[in-house]
């Protein structure tokens, strides 16, 4: 394989950095609204058919949207090894509540109207609720320890160890920032479901998704300015220093990292991203605005604007560190340094542009078929094929 | 065995992987199996089809959900407990399991919803494509996973790199053709369609001996059989191919397996039964077939298979070569920017062995310190556990054989006998619904506990390939674990019975009309074949 030397190995980091953010913020986009739906279940429905109406919004699509999930961690896995390594394991039992939470959904969409039980039903309700307002506000949380920096170190041979006790580790995820980044992660997506519900279903449902929605519209543009304030004064930020290459061996100890200054120093050196802040800004506000004003269509898409602005800021303010380390700055990976090899980003990426177009298509006839509201009758009439 | 992290994160691994692999199997087949009775459905409008893909297609759902779901847990668990084996292959390992996502889970997943929400949403043709892309997707998902495992086994294709301190791909092209894993894919997913027919085969004779649902019954069984009896040869045929595939990739699984101690005079023969004792490095009670061994592992009556002893001598030979390299690697790393070409020289004739060397990492913090007598009992550690390798192999090959008679005994009843089917038959069919399940599991127990001491064979030994995490987070998550599956398994399974035994959902202005006809024809001409009736 010769051809992969065309493309240079710093260009291929900077496009898999950016396939990262397209992967978090597609499965943000779509099962974003999932939680957001789940999320709100309990409260956007009084009887047994208005919660199926919520639950069958999403019943045909909500397992292609969780592949995101699936494929950002396969997608971090091949192009970023160290990080996949590093973050799943640092953020060891936070990652197994996340991980109970995708094993609770598909079964509750699945099995929860095959009883008729009326118990069995309310249980598998709150699950649902769970297993979508927990991630929704622990990817949140993980953000915001990231921004800060997370207490690790490589040993020489590239063991990635861990600072604390196992307690600490996990409760100590938990400072106020990061649960700032959590209310964030988690009105967002609230909103997001809200607007999702907005469109697909009319009636009760619909009314109190709005009413819902527009109120966690407006948590999420608080927190996110306030978070935006706290990063401005409150928190220092990380940055290379000596001599580098961006095309060398991904080995994190060929680099030196101070933490100095703040994250905002981003904003001087590029100008131009902060249209990401501006539309994490200005999307909560317009999704309040369409909620309120009950329009459906470019509700979702203001929506949609929201996150995107709000994932892609924190990807370019941060940029070129994915994950610093706060313990020991050299440790930090960035894009410069913890990628998969020249040869491997090319195949992937090859497979990417085959494939990716390909799933975008199909994903959109799917969603095609599905246009519509869904009504009363629909759950009533097709008890036996619908959740 | 003494219980610290490393024994926990297998025990926590071997236990989601084998409760994922529930379902995977029988997602495999009866995606297809749905699929073809939708075709069936299609081509000659016979409304008995539509009901058999919906009623099956329930079922199929019901199992597809916790493969899933329990599929989530393997993606993310390298990460998580396998910290130091995502580092040091994650730039092989990781590409099949993301183009496993691009490629087929995407696929599946997106097509499974429309398959249950979408009969009166798209046309008959539409709705059909739709099922054969959920089968395709889940089948494909089958092969990058396995090309994943295959470089476990055999990894090809890749080099280590001193400066990240990790294995790199070299060969993409090696990675994909890789033959341990061409041949584990077709054998797995053969499996998988084993699973399928005796599932579908075992519910149906369970129908008919109650005299229920007698047409769906009937039509399932043809279908399952003919279906199961070209797969049970098939998974026979590649579990074949793949032990002849180690016989040159992994010797060491292969002698273990086999039992074979001494490597004897080709052709060898084959340990049909026996009692292997890992103390005493001999089989007790063996009974033999003579040049067996020789032909199913070398395919010919000269080619040597080597034993367990010979074996551990030669990684007595590869530790010392790795020793070597394991230096090399040392001084490469301290002059980082002016290497001289002499130790990369070095490293590079030594580096295959660089794998053996980490061996010692059990005894001694620095392989280059390690005693004679630590070599030689690192070699030793290469032999797996003989004896549940031994039996595991058995059970598994004398259920496949089982497989190929029951298929093959209700494809002739179905299609020289009228469809009819002696109550023996038809029990026999019911008890054993779970067999193909145990030799699935018997399978991939063979295949990754004779994979040990290590993780990549060869390359990382497991006992390095764990994160640094303490024994009450992996206590804590396996606790949760087991809790968590047993309460979905029992739901599944619950959920599974009552669908059965609610049988199809009577889709009576549909099928009404048509069952009284074909009740007519049938009460007018006996033995009348239900299946040769002319299209309605």
């Amino acid at each position: 394989m010769i051809l992969h030397e065309l493309v240079s190995y710093e260009f291929l980091r900077v496009v898999w950095w950016g396939l990262l953010g397209v992967l978090l913020i597609g499965f943000a986009l779509t099962d974003g609204f999932d939680m957001g739906v789940g999320a709100l279940i309990p409260f956007v429905g009084k009887t047994d058919v208005e919660r199926r109406i919520a639950i069958n919004t999403v019943g045909p699509v909500w397992e292609g949207n969780q592949v995101w999930f699936i494929l950002g961690g396969g997608a971090i896995f091949a192009a970023w090894p160290p990080l996949y390594a590093v973050s799943f394991s640092g953020f060891y039992l936070a990652m197994f509540v996340v991980l109970a939470a995708f094993i609770v959904r598909p079964v509750a969409f699945k099995y929860r109207s095959k009883r008729e039980d009326a118990r069995w039903r309310n249980a598998w309700d709150w699950a649902l609720f769970a297993s979508g307002a927990v991630p929704a506000l622990l990817f949140g949380v993980a953000v915001g320890n990231v921004i800060q920096g997370v207490p690790f170190h490589f040993t020489d041979d590239l063991h990635a160890i861990y600072e604390g006790a196992w307690y600490a580790k996990f409760i100590g995820l938990l400072d106020p920032f990061s649960i700032l980044a959590g209310v964030v992660s988690l009105a967002m997506l609230v909103m997001h479901g809200g607007a999702w519900l907005t469109l697909k279903a009319d009636g009760a449902v619909q009314a109190r998704a709005r009413a819902i929605g527009s109120v966690a519209a407006l948590v999420a543009v608080g927190a996110y300015v306030l978070a935006g304030l706290w990063l401005a004064f409150g928190i220092e930020g990380y940055r290379i220093v000596g001599d580098y290459t961006t095309s060398g061996p991904s080995n994190p100890l060929h680099f030196e990292v101070e933490r100095t200054g703040s994250w905002l120093a981003a904003y001087s050196d590029r100008p131009w991203i902060v249209i990401a802040p501006v539309m994490g800004i200005l999307g909560p506000l317009l999704t309040f605005l369409g909620l309120r004003a009950g329009r459906e269509v470019s509700t979702l898409l203001f929506s949609k604007m929201a996150i995107l602005g709000v994932i892609s800021s924190v990807g370019l303010t941060m940029f070129p560190f994915i994950m610093p380390s706060s313990s020991d700055p050299q440790s930090s990976l960035t894009v410069w340094n913890s990628s998969s090899s020249h040869l491997t980003l090319f195949i992937m990426l090859v497979v990417t542009v085959i494939f990716m177009p390909l799933i975008l298509a199909y994903t959109a006839w799917v969603y095609r078929v599905l246009w519509g509201k869904v009504r009363a009758e629909d759950v009533t009439e097709n008890s036996h094929s619908v959740y | 065995m003494e219980f610290g992290i490393v024994e926990l994160s297998r025990l926590q691994f071997a236990m989601t992987a084998m409760y994922h692999f529930l379902f995977v199997p029988l997602t495999l087949g009866l995606s297809i199996l749905v699929a073809i009775m939708e075709t069936v459905y299609v081509m000659t409008n016979r409304p008995i089809w539509r009901q058999m893909t919906k009623f099956w297609g329930t079922l199929f759902g019901i199992n597809f959900v916790l493969g899933v779901a329990t599929g989530i847990t393997m993606e993310f668990q390298f990460g998580m407990n396998w910290s130091y084996y995502s580092h040091y292959v994650g730039d092989i390992f990781g590409a099949p399991l993301a183009i496993e996502g691009l490629m087929a889970f995407f696929l599946e997943a997106t097509f499974v919803g429309l398959f249950f929400f979408g009969w009166d949403k798209l046309s008959k043709v539409q709705h059909l494509v739709v099922a054969w892309l959920v089968a395709i997707g889940s089948n494909f998902s089958a092969l990058w996973i396995l090309i994943a495992n295959g470089w476990m086994q055999n990894p090809v294709g890749a080099a280590f790199n001193p400066q990240t301190m990790r294995m790199e791909m070299t060969d993409f092209y090696a990675v994909l053709f890789n033959e341990v894993a061409q041949a584990k894919f077709v054998h797995t997913v053969s499996a998988g369609y084993v699973t399928a027919a005796v599932f579908v085969l075992g519910v149906s004779a369970w129908y008919l001996l109650r005299g229920r649902h007698v047409e769906l019954a009937r039509r399932s069984i043809t279908v399952a059989a003919a279906f199961g009896l070209a797969s049970a040869f098939s998974v026979v045929l590649l579990g074949d191919e793949s032990g002849y595939n180690a016989t040159h990739s992994q010797k060491m699984k292969l002698a273990a397996i086999e039992a074979m101690w001494e490597t004897h005079p080709a052709p060898a023969p084959f340990n049909l039964i026996g009692f292997p004792d890992q103390e005493a490095r001999e089989t007790h009670y063996a009974i033999t077939i003579p040049w067996a061994m020789g032909l199913i592992g070398t395919r010919s009556l000269t080619t040597e298979i080597p034993g367990i002893n010979d074996l551990v001598a030669q990684a007595q030979d590869r530790i010392r070569s790795g020793i070597i390299a394991y230096d090399a690697l040392m001084q490469i790393r301290e002059q980082r920017d002016a290497v001289d070409p002499a130790v990369t020289a070095t490293f590079e004739a030594h580096s295959a062995d660089l794998g053996f060397a980490f061996l010692l990492k059990k005894y001694v913090d620095d392989p280059r310190q390690a005693t004679e007598a630590q070599i030689v009992a690192a070699a030793n550690d290469t032999v797996p556990q003989v004896a549940p390798l031994f039996w595991a192999f058995r059970i598994m090959v004398a259920l496949g054989f089982g497989f190929i008679a029951t298929m093959a005994y209700f494809f002739w009843r179905a299609s020289f006998r009228q469809m009819r089917y002696p109550r023996w038959a038809l029990h026999l069919a019911v008890w054993m619904i779970p067999a193909p399940w145990i030799a699935a599991e018997m399978g991939w127990f063979v295949a990754e506990f004779g994979r040990q001491p290590w993780t990549v064979d060869g390359v990382l030994p497991t006992a390095m390939s764990v994160s640094a995490l303490s024994i009450t987070e992996v206590a804590l998550t396996l606790a949760g674990f087991i809790a968590f599956y047993t309460v979905l398994f029992i739901i599944e399974m619950g959920l599974m019975l009552k669908y059965i035994r609610k049988g199809p959902f009577q889709d009576v202005s549909e099928t009404e009309a048509w069952v009284q006809r074909h009740n007519d024809r049938l009460a007018g001409r006996r033995n009348a074949d239900a299946i040769a009736m002319p299209a309605e």
